[in-house]
């Protein structure tokens, strides 16, 4: 029999507000514990919570970026349960009318695009971090996280594939960055996933029984864990048994899931309207606004890639991963043929090559942000000029990338190809003097060459290359090299 | 013994007879010999009140001093005190001393009141007889054998017993009104969000609403101009501007000042089960009101007897939320000895809190909880509307809405305590104001054969107060039901007496 995954996701996401969601508190990261809490997170007798513009504004902005609608009112209700970090004894959420209901994202894998439509998205705000070390036989409760506004996104179960769901979570974390309303911080738990994973015969109607695994905070663990989950729900089903409705945790050192709680022992969490919070009302000259403010979106500008430029998908979706990226590329490839040389969609493809390849692995390496990348989009566009009107060889070129990186010898493309005497030996003449030289030099690999050992032609070609200091255009090497011996 | 009302009490200040700190002085000794009677008070602040009467009387001298300056006021103990213990009437918060000051609290301080103390109360305003404090029970000044009403029982039994001019009490289903009608003094329960919540420790939010306690309406109306007012920490307060609500009261009162009134007399609050005594001083309190020029319109609320089933449905409901932040974890109350963090939570709430919120708490859990919620939390609310409407029909004949504060006069300790239902009745008529969110006073209109006060309460349409005020006040310069003072209590009473 064969299997197919489905997966939904809930993605709790950390709205990026100087203040929480509804006291004047600070959310930055890192501060000693408890020093950002007021008495409003402390849930003193007596507080009460006000509701953050700004929070809403990034849930509008959201709700637009994925076509989703806007609720005109909305409702934030109490979801009520004791636990030492959740200061007033429950958690204010938004929960029979969110704030944004319907859009969708597409999603890019190796497969090909996917449209994954959303459920919804409601605001909320986050728990304090309950500490179990360091305090001999006791917790400590730190509350500056407590009240960090969140937006809990909930997709469709329509994702196939842990694969899917990486892609998924990878376009949704792009997008939430792109359009500014999160710093989509995994490490820091800004942008934490549930998973809801099921199997069913392929071809069957109905739904699995699912399971929810909690709190995954990198990609990685998004993949393994569904991977796990997936192979434990088919063997349990093959082996005779069912699957059980639970919720499950996944242990990375181990590389399994393990239950948390089964659905018997669900609490009841006793939700209702939030009297202390009138309904949020959205103007739609409010929606009007932030929707004049949006940037381009990563999906409108694949698509005016593949117009404009005739881009790929993937290379286009790998280019939208962030917005610095995406800048990056657009102010490169508009450069493209400034200097009059060339200009077409083979150009652009060479481009996107050297943005994803070169460029985002010195990033990687070298452990910066876009807008600190020293080699400057318009000197880029000029570097694949050049190898494309064969003034340098893609050696050659990848040698003036490392020189621009450093800006020991400056920025300018053409400057460091003259300093360096990098420019392609095109000239028929000397290229045939060095094969002429090489030749002679290795009289005893040509006799193999003749003999019918053809890997003693290449063998020959890395001489010249090698005598010419990389330099020689290597199809004009490659022509010379067979006149020469077929001589 | 320096009595008097605000309005007595600033004149006589500003005209030099006594100082501030004579005054508060005064007070401090009164509060003291009647505590042992009483037990009106729960913490009293000597050194802060004196403190701030000096500097009132500072204020005085220099001349343009706010009315209230200098006139000492107690606040429930059920709004944040800044330095002072805030209890709510609970083992729970029994040392807890607040950090802030509630918004009615700092408007009222602003105004240049000296704070006195803070008053008993049932725990956590849940109560009609201040039985329930875990400070032990309030009595009433007219007879100490009866309870004074609650929750609001210790501010409602200080200004009765005259030991001070005002108090402040909030009211979630009465329980301003109710404790004032018990004790026959005023108290006003104003519009819902014309005081902020902030800093009121809230038993149900979408009820729970400030209020004055004091001997006239215009004392009310000078307390209300200090406490109310929009708040941004509180996203129930309302955005109005503010206003004058004694602005009514200088009109003449000679001839028939109420004419072109229309009182409108609900049926079902002059039906049976109401105490005969009341019954007869609604007859005297309307053909008073025919004297004073108002006309009496009849009418019908459909759904009056809905309102104390809604009522202890939706403040239960609220309340089990709101109290779930009393768990021992960051303040207040934690058991001593216990094994783990359920044990910890278990120990705790079952040694904070007493019979009565225990028992809401379960209620509330209960209609909250999944399957239920729609039977009783959604349908509560859903009737909540309807009776809005019949208030809304109603003053589309009418002005004022006149009846019973509550049902029988004052009632002997221990009389309902074990007995919940009766007690939640004694909010019949007082709920549906909460409900609506609309404003309702209660003055005093007679005593029953007894010798305890009876109470009229005066509803009306929202931010009607300056109405109600302007005519509770006709009443009162027409009646002398509110001067009346307890026996024991009068500026020449023996009030040693009562302490042995």
């Amino acid at each position: 029999m064969t299997w197919e995954v489905v997966i939904g996701l809930e993605t709790h996401t950390q709205l990026a507000t100087a203040a929480k969601i509804f006291s004047g508190a600070s959310t930055a990261f890192g501060a000693p514990p408890n020093t950002q809490a007021t008495a409003v997170d402390l849930a003193l007798p007596g507080v009460l919570p006000v509701l953050n513009r700004g929070a809403v504004e990034h849930a509008i902005r959201f709700g637009l970026a994925v076509g989703g609608t806007i609720n005109a009112r909305s409702i934030f209700a109490r979801k009520n349960y004791f636990y030492p970090d959740l200061p007033k004894g429950y958690q204010i959420s938004q929960f029979e009318i969110p704030v944004v209901e319907g859009g969708s994202i597409t999603i890019v894998t190796h497969q090909g695009q996917k449209v994954v439509r959303l459920t919804r998205a409601h605001l909320e705000e986050d728990a304090g971090k309950s500490l179990h070390d360091d305090f001999h036989g006791m917790s400590g409760i730190d509350l500056n996280r407590a009240g960090t506004p969140l937006l809990e996104i909930v997709s469709e179960p329509e994702m196939r594939s842990a694969a899917e769901a990486v892609a998924y979570a990878k376009a949704m974390r792009g997008l939430v960055r792109w359009i500014g309303i999160s710093d989509g911080n995994m490490q820091e738990g800004n942008f934490r996933c549930d998973a809801n994973v099921s199997v069913r015969p392929t071809g069957a109607a109905t739904l699995g029984t699912r399971c929810e695994i909690k709190n995954l905070n990198s990609f990685r663990f998004i993949e393994k864990a569904i991977d796990y989950e997936v192979r434990r729900q088919i063997e349990l089903i093959e082996d005779g048994g069912s699957v059980v409705q639970e919720t499950r945790l996944y242990d990375p050192d181990r590389d399994e899931t393990r239950s948390m709680r089964s659905k018997e022992d669900a609490q009841d969490y006793r939700y209702f309207p939030d009297p202390d919070l009138p309904p949020l009302v959205i103007e739609d000259a409010w929606i009007a606004r932030i929707r004049a403010e949006l940037p381009e979106l990563p999906a409108a500008m694949r698509t005016r890639w593949a117009a404009q430029y005739g881009l790929p998908a993937y290379d286009a979706a790998a280019l939208t991963a962030s917005r610095e990226l995406a800048a990056y590329f657009e102010e490169a490839v508009a450069a493209l043929g400034e200097s009059g040389a060339h200009k077409g969609s083979g150009d652009a493809k060479t481009l996107a090559n050297w943005v994803l390849g070169e460029v985002a692995a010195n990033v990687n390496r070298a452990d910066i942000e876009m807008h600190e990348v020293p080699v400057a989009p318009a000197q880029l566009a000029r570097l694949v000029e050049r190898i494309a009107d064969a003034t340098i060889s893609a050696k050659s070129a990848k040698d003036v990338f490392d020189l621009m990186w450093t800006g020991e010898h400056g920025s300018d493309v053409d400057a460091i190809i003259a300093q360096k005497g990098l420019l392609q030996i095109s000239d028929a003449a000397a290229i045939e003097s060095i094969v002429e030289d090489v030749v002679q030099a290795n009289a005893a690999i040509v006799a193999d060459y003749k003999a019918g050992r053809m890997k003693a032609f290449n063998s020959l070609v890395g001489q010249v290359m090698k005598a010419s200091r990389g330099k020689a255009n290597p199809a004009q090497v490659h022509a010379a090299l067979t006149r020469r011996l077929a001589d | 013994m320096i009595t008097g009302t605000i309005a007595e009490l600033s004149q006589a200040l500003r005209a030099k007879q006594f100082s501030s700190v004579e005054l508060t002085a005064d007070v401090l000794q009164r509060i003291e010999r009647a505590q042992p009677v009483l037990n009106a008070f729960i913490t009293t602040d000597a050194e802060g009140a004196i403190a701030q009467a000096r500097t009132a009387d500072s204020t005085l001298r220099g001349g343009d001093a706010p009315p209230l300056t200098g006139i000492p006021i107690a606040h429930k103990d059920i709004l944040m005190t800044a330095g002072l213990k805030t209890t709510c009437g609970s083992r729970m918060l029994a040392q807890f001393v607040a950090p802030y000051d509630a918004f009615v609290v700092a408007g009222l301080k602003a105004a240049g009141t000296v704070l006195i103390g803070k008053t008993n109360m049932d725990e956590f305003a849940m109560g009609s007889s201040n039985e329930t404090s875990w400070f032990g029970p309030v009595r009433n000044p007219w007879n100490t054998d009866y309870v004074p009403g609650g929750s609001s029982g210790g501010s409602a039994a200080a200004v009765a017993a005259r030991l001070l001019p005002a108090t402040t009490g909030t009211d979630t289903g009465g329980s301003i009104r109710q404790p004032a009608a018990l004790t026959g003094v005023c108290g006003l329960k104003p519009t819902y969000g014309s005081c902020s919540r902030y800093g009121l420790v809230a038993f149900a939010s979408s009820l729970d609403q400030a209020g004055p306690f004091a001997r006239t309406a215009l004392d009310c109306g000078l307390m209300l101009n200090a406490m109310s007012g929009h708040d941004a920490r509180d996203s129930t307060s309302l955005a109005r501007p503010r206003e004058d609500y004694t602005r009514l009261l200088r009109e003449g009162a000679r001839g028939k000042p109420l004419s072109g009134l229309r009182i409108g007399l609900p049926k079902e609050y002059f039906s049976e089960g109401i105490d005969s005594d009341v019954a007869s001083a609604m007859q005297a309190m309307l053909a008073q009101f025919t004297e004073l020029g108002a006309t009496m319109i009849d009418l019908t609320l459909p759904h009056a007897n809905l309102s104390v089933p809604v009522y202890y449905v939706i403040a239960p409901a609220e309340a089990s939320s709101n109290l779930s932040r009393f768990d021992g974890v960051r303040y207040g109350h934690r058991a001593e000895h216990y094994d783990g963090l359920t044990d910890m939570y278990k120990k705790t709430r079952a040694e904070g809190f007493g019979d009565e919120v225990k028992r809401r708490i379960l209620v509330g859990t209960y209609v909250l909880s999944h399957g239920y919620y729609d039977a009783y939390y959604l349908k509560a609310q859903q009737v909540r509307r309807l009776i809005a409407d019949d208030f809304t029909r109603a003053y589309e004949q009418c002005d004022v809405i006149m009846g019973p504060t509550a049902p029988t006069p004052a009632f002997k300790l221990g009389d309902k305590f074990d007995n919940p239902v009766q007690m939640y009745l004694n909010d019949m008529f007082t709920v549906a104001a909460n409900l609506t969110g609309a404003p309702a006073i209660s003055i005093p209109c007679g005593f029953d054969n007894t010798g305890v006060p009876i109470g009229l309460q005066i509803q009306g349409n929202y931010f009607s107060e300056a109405n109600l005020l302007r005519v509770a006040h006709h009443f009162q310069q027409a009646t002398d039901w509110h001067a009346r003072t307890p026996p024991h209590f009068t500026p020449d009473g023996p009030t040693e007496t009562l302490a042995s």
